[in-house]
């Protein structure tokens, strides 16, 4: 079976019913993704032994009617860390790389009894937005082979897609859930910064980092960011502030709602189909109640140059700790210790990775850091601001989550210039802090569209009142791709 | 600020990066961060006389906590993961190289 036409609840259901068993299921599970992950390649590792034998467990204590995870396959990026289950951040430097503990948001799921199928494929440490830049394999697209599945989650967003799995962890330091989420016609959320703990989350931009779940419907989402959001005092940046039931508001309607769409958003370089399905649903919230209007961030075209330069500034130092000694690759025959270092780095980090590296120790260095890394932070002032005005008058924001639908696998890799040009209207979201998700609003020629509502920080309940409301009265989200020539 | 990097200086950031762009990748990765450097200065043009920085966008301050060790006892599990382990330690190679000396 896959999970086409299901949910959730529907799941849920089946379970309590006993129509099916967790250990069936999770069977079921893991048959289905190796039926397709041949030519779709969403995992690095599957958890097989270990999640049979805990749906086993499940089955004899009995699935838990008040809990919709009790029992659930779920998957999750390979960046996050799992317990005796390899994590590589699809790095040749973690290529055997073995945690000793979960990540905060893994081991919230794993006590609500949800079962962690694999780890899915991803950009190496999340750098990059097409999951190409994986040391291991090239992801593809479910809808189109021959397309991107987007990134860095590119490999949970094709598990979802491609119906291997009901829902699935991602991450988004700069759109990397939004965007594969948008390819891959899949709802993707990142939550507020610290609305989710980042404990385990192998670091790439730690003031940008967030995780997020990946799912089919706005309904499921809200349950999975319950389940893993919250403050952790492993993560002294996750908020204490409550967390709202997030599905509380999903049958609220949009009515009366005041949402933005930025017209820098909308300026030149956008698809004319992506553009065409932002005023699309633009209209589709105004029939249901809502206003819809223009709005500025004048900031918006100095986002991808303060982002590129905060996040790798972040990102040179994160990295350091991957030196080849404590764990993790290490380059044979060196000398001394400093030649361990330079080599065990150079030979195992791949080509963007280092180039990351190399702008953000730029940046950082004397007589740049005033320019560049001092600079940005200022302009990422400015363009908070800018959103503070905007959510002044306004409850959301409403935009294209990408320029483009999913691309050809190759035709952006060799040029970061392009790579990074794409991430301009997510990545003003991780630059503020602000809840994002993106879900299915439209197709072209044949590829799913995502648009992407944003919301004040920490109400990531509107934001779901409004996508389920959009959910509710269109067909989207019902869409499926060709699997193994089954739809 | 309109300067462009030099091969001296990436070789330098590579260095201080503690990475080696190799004689031949020079070149190419010269002209890569030339280009995304040359859009970095495009900030130049936002004045921003007087805005205050933004390094954190989190609404916590100065978290305290106790400092508990916690998740002990894997000695066996962290050494697992080490590349070259002897008698329960990390083996890392001659940290002076005598032999240039």
């Amino acid at each position: 079976m896959n999970y086409f036409g299901e949910s959730l609840n529907s799941i849920h259901t089946k379970l309590v019913n006993k129509k099916i068993s967790s250990e069936e299921l999770t069977k079921q599970t893991f048959d289905d993704i190796k039926a397709t992950d041949g030519e779709i390649n969403a995992f690095l590792t599957l958890n097989e032994e270990a999640a049979l034998k805990k749906a086993k467990e499940i089955d004899q204590n009995g699935v838990d009617a008040n809990n919709v995870l009790s029992g659930m396959p779920v998957a999750i990026k390979d960046n996050m860390v799992t317990k005796g289950l390899r994590t590589t951040a699809a790095s040749k430097i973690l290529g055997n790389f073995t945690p000793i503990y979960d990540a905060t948001a893994v081991e919230k799921l794993n006590s609500l009894n949800a079962i962690d199928v694999g780890k899915t494929n991803m950009d190496e440490f999340a750098m990059g937005g097409s999951t190409e830049n994986s040391a291991f394999k090239i992801t593809h697209n479910p809808w189109d082979k021959t397309k991107v599945p987007g990134g860095s989650s590119g490999g949970s967003a094709a598990a979802v897609a491609s119906g291997q799995v009901i829902a699935a962890l991602g991450s988004d330091t700069g759109g990397s859930i939004r965007q594969p989420a948008s390819f891959n016609g899949v709802v993707g959320m990142k939550p507020t910064y610290g609305r989710v703990s980042r404990w385990g989350l192998i670091a790439f931009g730690s003031s940008l980092d967030q995780i997020g779940p990946i799912t089919r419907n706005v309904a499921d989402n809200a349950v999975i960011l319950n389940a893993i959001a919250g403050h952790d005092k492993h993560d002294m940046t996750t908020s204490t502030k409550e967390v709202p039931d997030f599905t509380s508001s999903l049958d609220k309607g949009v009515k009366g709602l005041r949402i933005g769409i930025p017209s820098e958003f909308m300026a030149q370089g956008l698809d004319e189909d992506v553009k065409d399905t932002v005023l699309k649903t633009a209209d589709t919230f105004k029939k249901m109640g809502a206003t819809v209007s223009e709005v500025s961030l004048p900031h918006t075209q100095y986002g991808v140059a303060a982002y590129y330069i905060i996040s790798s500034s972040e990102a040179s130092s994160n990295l350091q700790r991957f030196d080849g000694i404590r764990y993790g690759y290490r380059a044979k025959d060196a000398k001394n210790l400093e030649e361990l270092y330079v080599k065990s780095r150079s030979e195992a980090f791949g080509e963007e990775v280092k180039r990351r590296i190399m702008l953000g120790t730029f940046s950082l260095s004397a007589g740049f850091y005033d320019a560049y890394f001092k600079k940005a932070a200022q302009v990422r002032t400015l363009m908070i601001n800018d959103f503070t005005n905007v959510f002044k008058d306004f409850d959301l924001i409403l935009a294209p989550t990408g320029p483009t639908p999913a691309y050809g696998i190759g035709e952006d890799v060799s040029d970061p210039m392009t790579m990074y040009m794409n991430d301009v209207l997510t990545l003003p979201v991780n630059l503020a802090g602000l809840p994002g998700m993106s879900f299915p609003a439209g197709f072209s020629n044949g590829l799913p569209v995502g648009v992407q509502l944003i919301g004040r920080p920490f109400d990531e309940l509107t934001v779901y009142q409004a996508g389920n409301a959009f959910e509710q009265s269109t067909d989207f989200h019902k869409k499926t791709p060709k699997m193994g020539g089954n739809n | 600020m309109a300067e462009k990097i030099s091969e001296e200086q990436v070789k330098h950031v590579a260095e201080l990066a503690k990475l080696e762009i190799s004689d031949d990748q020079l070149p190419y990765f010269t002209k890569q961060l030339e280009q995304i450097i040359g859009l970095f200065d495009t900030l130049s043009k936002v004045d921003t006389t007087g805005v205050e920085p933004t390094s954190s966008v989190t609404d916590q301050i100065n978290v305290m906590r106790e400092d508990i060790a916690e998740n002990w006892h894997q000695t066996q599990g962290l050494l697992d993961n080490a590349p070259d382990t002897q008698d329960g330690y990390i083996r890392v190679p001659t940290i002076i190289d005598e032999s240039e000396d």
